[in-house]
């Protein structure tokens, strides 16, 4: 039986780089489904079956991270030695200190039962969907810059920092449109905010 | 001497048939040839009704008898108790006012249903059922049934799911897949021959609803997203229009109905009827004929859509989420396939229609449509089936339950399955031994809003410092949505032993049991059969001994052959009522030697007879 390479990038067998063609990648998911579903091996060993599940497994997963630029960008920084996460909420980007500021006043407003307060969410809703329009467009220079750079190198290494730093600020924006969402829109909070598209 | 060779290929290729396990109705197909086909009862009965139903000899029957036996024998009858899989009792307060579920006082995170004066788990009724259908599919195949592909609402939840297994182990069928209701009519219906393409299947069945959102690519059957509810469905219709009608009843018979179970299954049979006739007439009557009394009632369409318009209204919202999840308007959903015997009421019909904008299939039998979809998969299992295959989803959401009772989700919904996670846990105290990983299911972020699925106990860890074990547990959703959870010791790369605790549903060890009971009982059933058939064939061989005892070759058998004869008799019948039918054949085997000359001496008297009288030219 084959080794099966537990590595997204070496499973699909493709290169390692930020910027993918989601075409492609799907069709080599559509291939590798055909491959390694368990739906083909119902009537093969035990050994063949269960390394079929863990196959799938991994193929999926690997789709499922590869196809969203943010997930493969963090996927590919944790790889890389660049650990992502854990600074969740807390530390707010300097730039954006005044906004959120603002907008935690906005949100205690509605919540005391000021709807006067709505209007204003709204138009700071549409800013943040711009500023987050913003940081995909500064992402996807980022992605062209590691892929354009040597392997391993100074540039590459860079690359990622500044990718680390951009990943950060996305997601401390993605968290303040979900309040915003929710705060305009309590029936809706069991959804979850819809993700960004690069 | 030799030996054999015995080639166990044939065996092998035994069919795998699918299953429709149904709130209201359940079918069983297989993949022909042609195509896939479903398999008719002895009377050419396409549909086995789940209903299932105690007999006074303490058999379970189910289908048509049981839906019979509904009428007359209420108390010891049950019908949709597809409601009840997976599901404790504080799940089930709803369902337990509009139907006559009897659930046993000793119930708790698993269901005990009440039949006569015995009690069953939701799994073993259904299994009841399902034994019907492997019992018509070997039948109709002429070889034996064992492995089998059951298909489920897609919204069932891991309990649910692992319930329905449960039924199918109990049954004695293997169950290869379960796979996902909405998917398998999607597999039907044959829409891959457009090739490219988004569709929705919209499942409204007796007591489900689901829809799913798949896009068709090259035969490949990718799952977007799935939503809906495992308590909506026909049934809530019926018990709308059996409310009014009881109310009619008590108002015109001034007789409340209500306790009466056979009078109210025979109002409910009337108002299903209208129903039913709803669909194709704008008015249809509501008869009943009890005790001596009839009531009629008109009901025309208008009202009946009005009176459903809540029910039909409540599919729309999963319709709406599960666009969302899947990041599409409704303009971009290429066809909308109908399935499930409530998508016959027009208004149904043109909700969808609405929501959708495009005009449903309605092409195939909407009963028959999953049958078929799972009969496709199972030839997809066996190898027959090679260009499609089906990647679906898990429909909900799966966590752990971490600081402050909140949800940290692993696995989120509408992944495709099989998925996996993996997270390290660490002890909190020196020397811990054991850690406990509460997993929960659904989308809410608090435990307490959240469905407790199961407690995985890791065990036996190695006693070591706080926070210096480290533990890296995979949580795996197999192809059949159902969790599969494996430990190792990160420091060691050692298997970890887990302990599962389901939160409802059976254990492993509870189904082994009822496994084992079922064949201690079939032992039992053969012994008792073996001993009725022993007592036959003695009545058989007493009978015609004394018969012979009358004849005139008797009269000319030596005195101590006629006694040998008559000892035997004794024998016999001395031992006629042993509960061991080996004592009893054995006797039987003594007189037969015994009377061996006897017979044959009047065979010869009976052939000399027989000369005598032919005239020989």
């Amino acid at each position: 039986m084959p080794i099966l390479s537990k590595n997204f990038y070496d499973f699909f067998g493709i290169d390692r780089r930020l910027t993918l063609d989601i075409e492609q990648l799907q069709k080599r998911f559509y291939e590798l489904s055909r491959q390694w579903h368990p739906d083909r091996f119902s009537r093969k060993s035990a050994e063949e079956q269960s390394q079929a599940l863990e196959a799938t497994a991994i193929l999926n997963d690997g789709y499922r991270t590869l196809r969203d630029p943010v997930k493969r960008a963090e996927y590919l920084l944790t790889d890389e030695g660049f650990p992502v996460g854990e600074q969740r909420s807390k530390d707010v980007p300097p730039e954006l200190l005044e906004e959120v500021f603002e907008l935690n006043m906005m949100l205690e407003e509605l919540k005391g039962g000021d709807d006067s307060a709505r209007p204003q969410l709204e138009t700071a809703r549409q800013h943040f969907l711009a500023l987050r329009t913003a940081v995909d467009h500064e992402l996807e220079a980022l992605f062209a810059k590691y892929d354009a750079s040597e392997p391993q190198s100074e540039t590459a290494k860079q690359a990622l920092h500044e990718i680390r730093g951009v990943l950060n600020r996305r997601r401390y924006i993605e968290n303040l449109i979900r309040d915003v969402d929710r705060a305009l829109n309590p029936a809706g909070a069991a959804h979850e905010s819809v993700e960004g598209r690069l | 001497m030799g030996t054999f060779q015995i080639d166990f290929g044939e065996s092998r290729k035994s069919k795998i048939v699918g299953i429709d396990l149904g709130t209201t109705n359940s079918l069983v197909a297989y993949m022909d040839l042609t195509g896939p086909r479903i398999i008719d009862d002895a009377e050419g009965r396409k549909i086995v009704p789940s209903t299932v139903s105690l007999t006074p000899d303490g058999k379970l029957v189910a289908g048509e008898p049981a839906k019979e036996l509904l009428l007359t024998a209420p108390d010891r009858t049950v019908y949709s108790v597809k409601r009840l899989m997976g599901r404790g009792v504080a799940d089930v307060q709803e369902e337990l006012k509009l139907f006559p579920f009897r659930i046993a006082e000793d119930s708790d995170s698993v269901i005990k249903l009440r039949l006569g004066d015995r009690t069953f788990t939701p799994p073993e009724i259904s299994a009841a059922v399902l034994k019907q259908l492997k019992e018509n599919a070997e039948a109709a195949l002429g070889a034996p049934v064992t492995e089998a592909v059951i298909t489920v609402p897609a919204y069932f939840n891991d309990a649910q799911r692992q319930a329905t297994k449960d039924a199918g182990r109990l049954a004695g069928l293997e169950v290869l897949r379960l796979v996902n209701e909405p998917t398998a009519a999607s597999l039907a219906y044959g829409l891959d021959k457009r090739k490219d393409g988004v569709i929705a299947v919209y499942d409204f069945g007796g007591g489900t609803f689901d829809i799913s959102i798949l896009r068709l690519h090259d035969g490949i059957f990718e799952v977007l997203a799935t939503n809906g509810d495992t308590h909506l469905g026909g049934d809530d219709i019926d018990n709308l229009l059996l409310r009014i009608a009881l109310e009619d009843v008590q108002s015109e018979w001034s007789e409340d109905l209500t306790a009466d179970s056979e009078g109210v299954q025979r109002l409910r049979r009337a108002v299903i009827h209208a129903k039913e006739e709803l669909s194709f007439v704008p008015q249809a009557r509501i008869e009943l004929a009890y005790k001596g009394k009839t009531y009629q009632r008109m009901i025309d369409r208008e009202l009946f859509e009005r009176l459903i318009a809540p029910v039909v209204e409540r599919t729309l919202a999963p319709c709406r989420a599960c666009l969302a999840d899947a990041k599409l308007t409704p303009e971009q959903i290429d066809e909308v396939v109908m399935v499930g015997g409530s998508t016959r009421i027009p208004l149904v019909r043109s909700a969808v229609e609405r929501l959708f904008k495009t005009k449903p299939h309605t092409e195939l039998n909407p009963d028959e449509v999953v049958a078929l979809g799972a009969a496709v998969q199972a030839g997809i299992l066996a190898g027959d089936v090679e260009d499609k295959l089906l990647l679906d989803v898990t429909p909900l959401s799966l966590g752990i339950e971490t600081m402050g009772g909140v949800v940290s989700k692993l696995i989120h919904r509408n992944s495709t399955i099989p998925a996996s996670a993996t997270e390290t846990f660490t002890t909190a105290v020196d020397g811990q031994r054991n850690v406990l990983i509460h997993v929960l299911q659904g989308e809410r972020e608090l435990v307490k809003d959240a469905r407790s699925l199961a407690r995985f106990d890791l065990k036996d860890i190695q006693p070591m410092p706080a926070g210096l074990a480290r533990i890296e547990v995979r949580f795996l959703i197999d192809a059949n949505g159902i969790l599969n959870v494996t430990a190792r010791d990160a420091r060691t790369g050692k298997e970890q032993s887990v302990e599962v605790k389901p939160s409802y549903g059976l254990t492993e060890e509870q189904v082994e049991a009822m496994i084992q009971e079922s064949f201690d009982k079939a032992e039992e059933d053969l012994r008792e059969r073996q001993v009725r058939e022993a007592r036959v064939e003695a009545d058989n061989i007493l009978a015609a001994t004394g018969k012979a005892q009358k004849s005139d070759a008797w009269k000319e058998m030596p005195a101590e052959e006629r006694a040998a004869i008559d000892a035997a008799k004794r024998d016999l019948e001395s031992v006629y009522n042993s509960s061991d039918h080996r004592v009893i054949n054995e006797k039987i085997e003594a007189l037969n030697q015994a009377t061996r000359q006897l017979a044959e001496n009047m065979m010869n008297t009976a052939v000399r007879g027989a000369l005598k009288g032919t005239k020989v030219d």
